[in-house]
């Protein structure tokens, strides 16, 4: 009797419980994301109620167009790039403040101030993507004024007369970017990969060291393998930011929602915005959307299996 | 008869250092020398390479326009506040209070309504449970922006455009998937025993839960509480999307990072750029602040939640 009487009041406190989650959840965030698949068949403009289903015609038309073929290819570059070396600072850092002090009396340790590294490294990821575009667009100024010119004046590596145009050139726009995204994810990524070589057993260490490995052997043979999950997972989180790109693009480059000069710098994110907001073409944005969940999806699927290996238990 | 318990650390000091050779000690240490100051060296390097910009940021709003445009290693001639009084006046105080205003309401509602659906995931057992749990953690997987076009007509339907309650009910949303894996893991570690002694002394559900397992929860609740300001704070495409004044004689509710962008985009015009290095010094401070005092929080969030 009271059983029953209990069930029935746990299932109303379930049910009140998630209610208000659930419908929020539901109305702006699940809704939304499938909404798009059915607006990417219509000819919408978004200002106007009505309008017609058009097929796969958006989809026809994303193959021929230019910009956007020119932005998947940069989505591409910087997919392969931001993960790879933000990765790779990121290892090597992180074996640097663990493991990297192995003076005195022997035994692995970490450098001394491996505390301070880890928090001044951490620092750029607390800090908005609003005030990294104005930072580093400061930082990248095409005269004397800006940080990089003038450290490189100064040093006399660059002419006062020329400086270098970092934002505006062609062939450097993407690179500069890629090194914001940089500059900003290593510390995130270190204090990752650092709590990860902590769960490594002692032992292990000792016991390599014993056998005489060096640093180098102890990374690659020991270190490495032992963090591979981990990587993993970092290289898919990466590859996701990498797709956005969004906000440092729009803001710290040329053009409509930025992507100049001339459509150098620009990624999937930045002509969606543009066709949805400036251009009216909301149909057709969505259907940009659509292709970048198709490639999220893809590479993070690539990247688990290409990086698939033994799981080594500790 | 006396014990003496050693640190770990320092018996296998004392292994290792009886185990080699003493010679070829020798040798390892004068090696570790050398790499110890490499290592030093690039770590260094890149502890500059971080600092260094933002200090150089924040002297820049010291200058005068002539001095930014001039020598990028030149030293601020002038110590006033001029440009920090200016940039508060030109909107950043407004924006300021707008982000407050938003986060006030959208961190606390993200902790509550994300720990309880948190917690009945995590600890009543019914059909679809884990479907449910799976439907929240989903979101995390994908950018906010294959979002965008769809919501911000969601957002109109609602009437809710370039008003804080819309912002702050979207916020709270996609704040969700985080909110409720992180919780999710954490009460699931909570010991179960607590939770029998409260109904055995006839407490409801809802009591046990807000009088038994938040004050239980309450570290996992401060660490998902950082990342939840941290997160809100530095959204910009959300607020940019859902906060335009839609006609003439809206009011201008602009968020701080929207601020910051438009003041960037104002300066092109005005060459006011102290105005803009001090704005952007006065949105890094309160993070500075925060992040500092919880430093160790972050990490050790950070860690439980990506490693698990």
């Amino acid at each position: 009797m009271s059983q029953v009487a209990q069930g029935r009041g746990r299932g109303g406190f379930i049910a009140g419980f998630l209610l208000a989650p659930l419908a929020l959840y539901l109305t702006f965030v699940i809704w939304p994301y499938v909404q798009t698949f059915g607006y990417s068949f219509t000819n919408w403009t978004g200002q106007s109620p009505t309008f017609d289903f058009v097929g796969v015609d958006n989809y026809t038309a994303l193959m021929k167009d230019e910009v956007f073929r020119g932005a998947l290819w940069n989505n591409l570059l910087l997919l392969v790039f931001v993960p790879v070396v933000t990765i790779l600072l990121a290892l090597f850092f992180a074996f640097m403040v663990n493991a990297g002090g192995r003076g005195g009396a022997g035994g692995v340790q970490g450098v001394r101030g491996s505390g301070f590294y880890k928090i001044v490294y951490f620092f750029p990821q607390v800090l908005s993507l609003a005030i990294l575009a104005v930072l580093f667009g400061a930082v990248y100024r095409t005269d004397e004024g800006g940080l990089l010119n003038g450290v490189l004046i100064r040093l006399g590596l660059v002419d006062r007369q020329h400086p270098v145009e970092w934002l505006n050139e062609p062939r450097l726009v993407l690179w500069c970017l890629l090194l914001v995204v940089v500059w900003h994810g290593v510390g995130f990524y270190l204090v990752l990969f650092s709590a990860a070589m902590q769960s490594v057993p002692k032992d292990i260490y000792e016991a390599a060291l014993l056998d005489g490995a060096g640093r180098a052997q102890t990374f690659f043979k020991v270190t490495l393998p032992l963090l591979w999950d981990s990587v993993q997972t970092s290289a898919v989180y990466l590859g996701i930011a990498a797709m956005d790109m969004f906000v440092l693009v729009s803001t710290m480059t040329s053009g409509q929602f930025g992507g100049g000069p001339d459509h150098h710098s620009e990624v999937m994110a930045t002509v969606l915005m543009r066709n949805f907001l400036y251009f009216g073409k909301s149909g057709y944005a969505c259907a940009m959307g659509v292709v970048m969940l198709v490639l999220t999806m893809i590479l993070s699927v690539i990247t688990l299996r290409a990086t698939r290996r033994e799981r080594i238990e500790f | 008869m006396t014990t003496v318990i050693k640190a770990p650390g320092e018996a296998a000091a004392e292994r290792s250092g009886g185990a080699g050779p003493s010679g070829e000690r020798g040798a390892k240490s004068s090696e570790g020398m050398v790499l110890n100051v490499f290592s030093h060296g690039f770590l260094a390097v890149w502890a500059v390479l971080i600092v260094l910009p933002l200090i150089w940021l924040a002297l820049g709003s010291f200058k005068t326009d002539a001095q930014i445009g001039g020598s990028a290693l030149s030293w601020p001639s002038n110590w006033n506040l001029d440009a920090f009084g200016r940039a508060w006046d030109k909107g950043i105080g407004d924006y300021f209070a707008n982000t407050l205003i938003v986060m006030v309401f959208s961190v606390p509602l993200t902790m509550l309504l994300g720990s309880m659906a948190a917690y009945v995931l995590a600890r009543y057992p019914f059909p679809g449970n884990r479907f449910v749990y799976y439907f929240f953690v989903s979101g995390a997987m994908f950018p906010v922006f294959l979002a965008l076009v769809p919501l911000f007509f969601m957002v109109k339907r609602f009437d809710m455009l370039n008003t804080y309650q819309g912002l702050i009910l979207v916020y709270v949303a996609y704040s969700m998937p985080f909110t409720v894996f992180f919780m999710h893991s954490f009460f699931r570690t909570l010991p179960t025993a607590v939770h029998e002694a409260a109904v055995i002394d006839g407490a409801s559900d809802t009591r046990i839960f807000f009088q038994v397992m938040v004050p239980m929860a309450k570290p996992g609740l401060i660490s998902v509480g950082i990342f939840n300001i941290l997160g809100q704070w530095n959204q910009y495409i959300l607020p940019s999307v859902l906060m335009q004044p839609q006609t003439g004689s809206d009011p201008e509710r602009y968020l701080l990072t929207q601020g910051l962008i438009q003041l960037q985009q104002q300066q092109g015009y005005e060459t006011d750029l102290p105005v803009l290095f001090a704005g952007v010094t006065i949105a890094m401070i309160p993070m500075l602040v925060v992040y500092l005092s919880f430093q160790r929080q972050i990490q050790a969030g950070l860690t439980s939640a990506t490693l698990k």
